[in-house]
């Protein structure tokens, strides 16, 4: 296969951008003829799924003078993956994506070296992400673009003016497709929105009621989630449906298929059970190869400035002609996941209830009757009666060991604040720093390892 | 020869952040892939790649190490949500609320029910909650685990409440499901039936619907289907 890369045109477009001036480059850039080279040596990206954008991000990064990529996808080959995730071919079927992909990329364009993770996001280390200087994501799943947005966000700290620290600041390149849709937002934590801070963007999911699933189904839809979600669970005691099981989609299709008849509503076939039970979109190439273009372009924008990135979001509809539009997406300043939330120093040696007290007359706070948790522990619970039980004992420790003995962390505290007579529940973030604990930021690494 | 590796760790460790940055011009060393490259270095990218140099917590990692404490788990939004829904939950005396997996996993819990008037007085009825990381944009999951005589309720436990499912808001929370479910054995309804025979007889005898509510909540056969005590 001819490499691509040896080729001395290869790389005349991307140098263009990278080596000389312009009027709308982004600040503080320098352009340079050994720029593309640097960014290659220097760059790490991780690349998060290795399917219809995965695939297209490899080679758009590759291609763009990107040299050092990881890619991360726990799933395996499957034969409708091939009508657009190119770098598979059918003797792939059941071989690990990332695996295959990253070989494929290798061998077609020389000098670049993607190391592939074929497992879970949730199974590495929050530190294997700390290596990268640019994540870029190819999800499929809101729940996996909230992890690595939570686990990114986690690594911004801020100043004691609530100012980003911007050697803290891990941008992240967010593509998603659905049919002829599609959406590209570049997520710079604490300037920009992060992924929570518009979640409440997404409709709400289309669920049919039970009881219309249960008696008076219409449309095929209907009879599929039937067999879906209730008769399954009639005839399988104890055993979970497995969407990945082709039996047992198998078995859902001809449920459905009876109860369709049953009451004279057609329509319903395989790939639309496949469709409504695994909430499938069709996916097509042209949408994903538009998308990680826009990404893999907001990336090399980060890295070297070589031109102003974009502000934040931009989404594509090809339904009917073409249509982009960009938005510039206002972060929330009370975001949990990205806000800097509210600065509290503390002595060593209050303990937990003193530190309850003390959030009632803190005069940014003024909580009263709280409840604190702490990195997934529940320090004390208010209620429910069995849960402030098991916390009381916690009360008189102090809130230093509770908290693992480090000089600043954050903690979340619930309860009633009251602002002009009115009684408000609310959740709050708070950035907690111990007096007279020595700072962790003393020492740095420049090389690996020493 | 200085070595210019030692001279970089040197210069950069008692900077203040600020300075971290080389200044233009300098020359200095930096190793990738295990070569020392010697050159002027490409401050554009540098500037840019803030997190290049990685800056360690040592105070965590010592702490972390000596304790002997697992990675730092990461708390979705999910979670804190549901931890402040729970913080504030405000039942009354006839339910109980239960954490299988103890007081640091709450999504996971169990509402036990024991409704005080109507058909179904004097039975206990629990449910299962398993609430998602996408939490409160997906409703909690719910289940019955008691097998019930109720219109609303099929025998495998599947609950017809119009909030778990098409009616859910993210505004809505906990308190207000675990009403939802206390409201269904108060007034139970023939309009939204999971158990269309217990629905039909409510709608047209409701005196026998009370007599099979009591059979069953005291263990016995309604029809075919046998109940286990419950009351």
């Amino acid at each position: 296969m001819a490499d691509v890369s040896s080729d001395p045109g290869r790389w005349r477009d991307v140098d263009k951008l990278l080596a000389r001036p312009g009027n709308i480059v982004g600040q503080d850039f320098e352009p340079s003829p050994t720029l593309r080279e640097d960014i290659g040596e220097i760059a790490r990206v991780l690349v998060v799924g290795a399917g219809g954008l995965g695939c297209e991000l490899l080679k758009d990064l590759a291609l763009s003078g990107f040299k050092n990529i990881d890619v991360i996808d726990m799933d395996t080959i499957e034969v409708s993956n091939l009508n657009r995730q190119f770098l598979f071919r059918l003797q792939d079927v059941g071989k690990s994506k990332a695996e295959v992909a990253a070989e494929r990329v290798m061998k077609r364009i020389s000098g670049v070296n993607i190391t592939p993770h074929f497992c879970r996001i949730e199974d590495k280390d929050i530190d294997f992400y700390n290596d990268f200087n640019i994540i870029v994501l190819g999800l499929d799943s809101i729940d996996a673009r909230s992890y690595i947005n939570s686990v990114a966000c986690g690594f911004l700290e801020y100043d004691t003016d609530d100012k980003p620290l911007p050697e803290t600041i891990k941008p992240i390149v967010d593509g998603g497709t659905e049919g002829f849709k599609g959406h590209a937002r570049v997520i710079l934590p604490g300037r920009t929105p992060c992924f929570e801070c518009n979640i409440w963007l997404f409709p709400p999911q289309v669920k049919f009621p039970l009881c219309t699933l249960a008696e008076t189904p219409r449309t095929a839809a209907h009879c599929i989630e039937y067999a879906h979600l209730i008769k399954w669970g009639e005839v399988h005691h104890g055993k979970d449906f497995d969407a990945d099981d082709p039996e047992h989609m198998q078995w859902v299709y001809a449920q459905a298929l009876k109860r369709a008849e049953l009451f004279g509503i057609t329509g319903v076939t395989y790939s639309l059970t496949q469709g409504v039970v695994k909430n499938i979109i069709p996916a097509i190439a042209s949408t994903n190869a538009i998308i990680s273009a826009a990404c893999a372009l907001e990336a090399l924008k980060i890295v070297s400035g070589c031109s102003k990135t974009l502000c934040n979001y931009f989404t594509y509809n090809g339904t009917e002609g073409t249509h982009i539009k960009v938005t510039d997406f206002v972060r929330d300043t009370d975001c949990l996941v990205c806000g800097p939330g509210t600065l509290v120093e503390l002595d060593t040696s209050i303990t937990l209830l003193q530190f309850i007290r003390l959030l009632g007359e803190h005069p940014n706070i003024r909580l009263s009757k709280a409840s604190v948790t702490c990195r997934g522990k529940n320090l004390y619970m208010q209620s429910p009666p069995v849960l402030e039980e098991m916390t009381r004992s916690n009360l008189q420790l102090p809130l230093f060991d509770l908290m693992g003995k480090v000089a600043k962390d954050v903690i979340h505290v619930s309860g009633t604040s009251e602002k002009n007579d009115k009684k408000t529940s609310c959740l709050r973030k708070l950035r907690v720093v111990f007096k007279g604990v020595a700072d962790g930021i003393t020492s740095m690494d420049t090389t690996d390892g020493s | 020869m200085i070595d210019q590796t030692s001279l970089l760790a040197a210069s950069l460790s008692l900077s203040p952040p600020i300075a971290r940055f080389p200044k233009r011009g300098a020359v200095f060393t930096f190793v990738v892939g295990g070569h020392h490259i010697n050159r002027r270095p490409p401050v554009a990218v540098l500037r840019r790649l803030y997190s290049l140099f990685k800056i360690k917590d040592q105070k965590r990692e010592d702490a972390a190490n000596s304790s002997g404490r697992a990675p730092v788990k990461k708390q979705s939004a999910g979670e804190l949500r549901l931890h402040k829904d729970i913080s504030e939950l405000n039942l009354p005396k006839s339910t109980v609320i239960s954490f299988p997996n103890g007081k640091d996993d709450l999504m996971n819990f169990e509402i036990s029910i024991r409704p005080d008037e109507g058909y179904y007085q004097g039975g206990t009825f629990v449910f299962t909650f398993q609430v998602s990381p996408s939490y409160p944009h997906e409703p909690p999951k719910v289940k019955c685990k008691t097998k019930v005589y109720h219109p609303n309720i099929d025998l495998e436990g599947n609950v017809c409440l119009n909030i778990l499912r098409e009616d859910w808001k993210p505004v809505l929370n906990i308190n207000t499901v675990i009403y939802g479910l206390i409201l269904l054995f108060m007034q139970p309804n023939d309009e939204d039936p999971l158990n269309h025979d217990a629905a039909a007889v409510l709608r047209d005898n409701p005196r026998l619907f009370e007599t099979n509510v009591r059979r069953a909540m005291a263990g016995g056969y309604v029809g075919q289907i046998y109940f286990p005590r419950c009351i």
